[in-house]
């Protein structure tokens, strides 16, 4: 995008659409060196935590990549989701499958959890076309109700494991690195989160990204502009699967255990959220989400050993009561009105 | 034959209690718009009420018409305090509150009244004589009470003013606030409705199921399914949609599938339905202003 605006910025509209698109970059995520910031900070998690605390930081970074998913179709193409909780585990049973019926390594069952999950996301969003709003809560809601009881039913046991699951192993650092297995495995989730949210960035970035977005907020003049809804609306459901589906598998291999049971209907509930509290339609809101889901529920323990999730549903609403716009809404008010003061 | 017919009565039975739980959303849905997630815990909160008032020594009727008042200022206060703050917030803040609600009223519950699982009395006597080998009394009371209440809404609707103002402050906020109706006070009175319907259907369901804090998860997923494939505008089609729900998901529980994915193909069912009638059997089909 930015290449060829600079090519030929002698046309006016050129212009306009690369002062477009540059403005929209930099609203929809930090500068440069914030990122390259966090990175390092990142980086450096692996050297500092240990033990359990990374692998917490590695489910931190799987569910990150299932928000994500959950809000690219949610939050920019105006679709809701009460049931991603199945394409999670839909991803995290590919990978243990492959793993343990296939013998594949660990790092080829990402790309494959995520490929599954983006064709039945596909074929799921297709003949859902047509219902909105409600009606399409409902329907993805039935698929988080299924997929546990499908995962359990007892032809399929040979495969999924029935209601034991599936123990995998954990992976060891490859090429002689002297890393422990948790520090490994936290970097590879590294690297497979920052891939997939570049993916998703330019994704969102290109002509159909902008497309998802139109859908969103006027489908009907979107048609009219060419926007091919039905396409558009059914590949979003494929994309966001497969992310979902690729976070799924991530969360496999850290845990190293999938069964039906942990994939039940609250987690479908969690990711929605996730993406709510970290702010709808931002790539960024999905570490927040992800923290907050992965976090809160322990905290609210800690605050009430007998009511801990009325602890967790209060800090909830009085959240959406202080941001209703989430984490990102929050931090883009501040920066708004930093902005605005010098002048 | 008997088997089928007896599968079909205990169908109905329970989708009655569906029907009672999709008509108390539905109101929510007039009134405000939005679907009350929480609807349920609601109802399972109300039914411990009313067995803390039962243990205490109050008579079940006594306790039945008090829990229903708790109830209703109980909704009221929650329209009041929680989500009429949020009026201005997007549409999935609030679903985040209504989960909020939800993980709360549950909670609590558990945490109050404790995770074991208690009897609770059936008004309906065992030997009533409409009681038969078909259907037993309380099946048939729990019927009676889901219609009645349809008809008691509805009477209050068609022909009682606040019914009409009630309606109205749904339909056009603006227009009914300039002929003079307090909108507020109609939305509260809406969820106080819609928390008072629950609370009966809890009470109806929790013979059946038995108490505790999980009761009605599942009973809240059908009365969801049962409003939407009826119309979810649509009170006569929210009781109809649920005794459906009720019905299909015994007979393909019983003849079909087994139980253990029974929900599953219930709700595959209900989504194809909608697939081809997006609007619900007795919705209206929206037509907006581009």
């Amino acid at each position: 995008m930015n290449q060829s605006s600079k090519t030929n910025c002698s046309s006016p509209q050129a212009a306009i659409a690369a002062r477009m698109a540059s403005g929209n970059s930099a609203g929809a995520g930090l500068s440069w060196r914030w990122i390259v910031l966090l990175l390092i900070l990142a980086v450096g998690l692996t050297f500092v935590a240990k033990g359990y605390h990374l692998f917490q930081a590695t489910m931190v970074l799987a569910y990150a990549i299932a928000l994500l998913g959950l809000n690219i179709l949610t939050g920019y193409n105006g679709q809701i989701s009460l049931g991603h909780g199945a394409f999670f585990a839909l991803g995290a049973y590919a990978a243990a499958i492959l793993m343990e019926h296939a013998g594949a390594p660990y790092w080829a069952t990402i790309p494959a959890a995520g490929v599954f999950c983006l064709i039945i996301g596909y074929l799921f969003g297709r003949p859902t076309l047509k219902l909105e709003g409600l009606y399409l809560a409902l329907a993805t809601f039935a698929l988080g109700v299924a997929m546990p009881q499908l995962l359990k039913y007892k032809h399929l046991e040979a495969w999924t494991g029935g209601v034991q699951g599936i123990v995998l192993a954990k992976p060891d650092a490859p090429f002689g690195l002297p890393l422990t297995q948790d520090q490994w495995l936290y970097l590879f989730a590294l690297l497979v989160t920052l891939v997939m949210f570049v993916i998703a960035h330019n994704l969102l970035q290109s002509g159909s990204g902008r497309a998802m977005r139109a859908i969103r907020d006027h489908a009907m003049a979107a048609e009219a502009m060419g926007v091919d809804n039905r396409h558009y609306k059914s590949m979003s459901f494929g994309v966001s699967a497969a992310y979902t589906g690729v976070g799924g598998a991530l969360s496999a291999i850290a845990v190293q255990f999938v069964s039906p049971d942990s994939f039940t209907l609250f987690l479908s509930i969690s990711l929605l959220v996730g993406i709510v509290v970290g702010g709808v339609g931002t790539l960024w809101g999905a570490f927040f989400g992800a923290l907050f889901i992965m976090f809160v529920p322990s905290l609210a323990e800690k605050v009430s050993k007998a009511a801990p999730w009325a602890v967790y549903g209060v800090v909830l609403i009085a959240i959406m009561f202080a941001m209703p716009g989430g984490v990102m809404g929050l931090l883009r008010k501040i920066s708004e009105r930093r902005s605005r003061r010098p002048d | 034959m008997n088997e089928f017919l007896h599968q079909l009565v205990a169908g109905l039975a329970t989708g009655g209690i569906y029907a009672s739980v999709a008509l108390a959303l539905v109101m929510i849905y007039q009134a405000t718009h939005h679907i009350n997630f929480a609807q349920g815990e609601m109802a399972m909160f109300s039914t411990f009420v009313a067995w803390a008032l039962i243990e205490a020594g109050l008579p079940y009727w006594g306790a039945f018409a008090l829990t229903v008042v708790i109830s209703f200022v109980l909704a009221m206060v929650i329209e009041f305090a929680v989500i009429r703050p949020m009026h201005n917030a997007p549409e999935l803040s609030v679903v985040v509150v209504f989960i909020g609600l939800l993980v709360i009223f549950h909670s609590l519950a558990g945490w109050l009244f404790g995770y074991t699982i208690k009897q609770f009395p059936s008004p309906f006597p065992s030997n009533a004589w409409y009681g038969s080998e078909l259907m037993s009394a309380h099946q048939v009371g729990a019927i009676v009470v889901a219609l009645v209440m349809v008809a008691l809404l509805f009477s209050f609707f068609a022909f009682t003013p606040v019914g009409l103002a009630l309606r109205a402050a749904a339909q056009n906020a603006p227009s009914s606030r300039l002929v003079g109706i307090n909108v507020g006070r109609m939305l509260m009175l809406g969820w106080g409705l819609a928390g008072a319907i629950g609370a009966v259907a809890g009470m109806m369901v929790a013979p059946v199921v038995f108490l505790d804090p999980n009761m009605m998860t599942g009973v809240l997923i059908y009365a969801f399914a049962g409003a939407l494939i009826g119309g979810i505008d649509n009170p006569a089609g929210a009781v109809l949609g649920g005794f459906i729900v009720g019905v299909l998901e015994n007979l393909i529980g019983t003849y079909v599938v087994g139980t253990e994915l029974k929900l599953s193909v219930a709700l595959v069912l209900i989504v194809g339905v909608l697939i081809v009638r997006p609007s619900g059997l007795l919705g209206r089909k929206i037509v907006t202003r581009v």
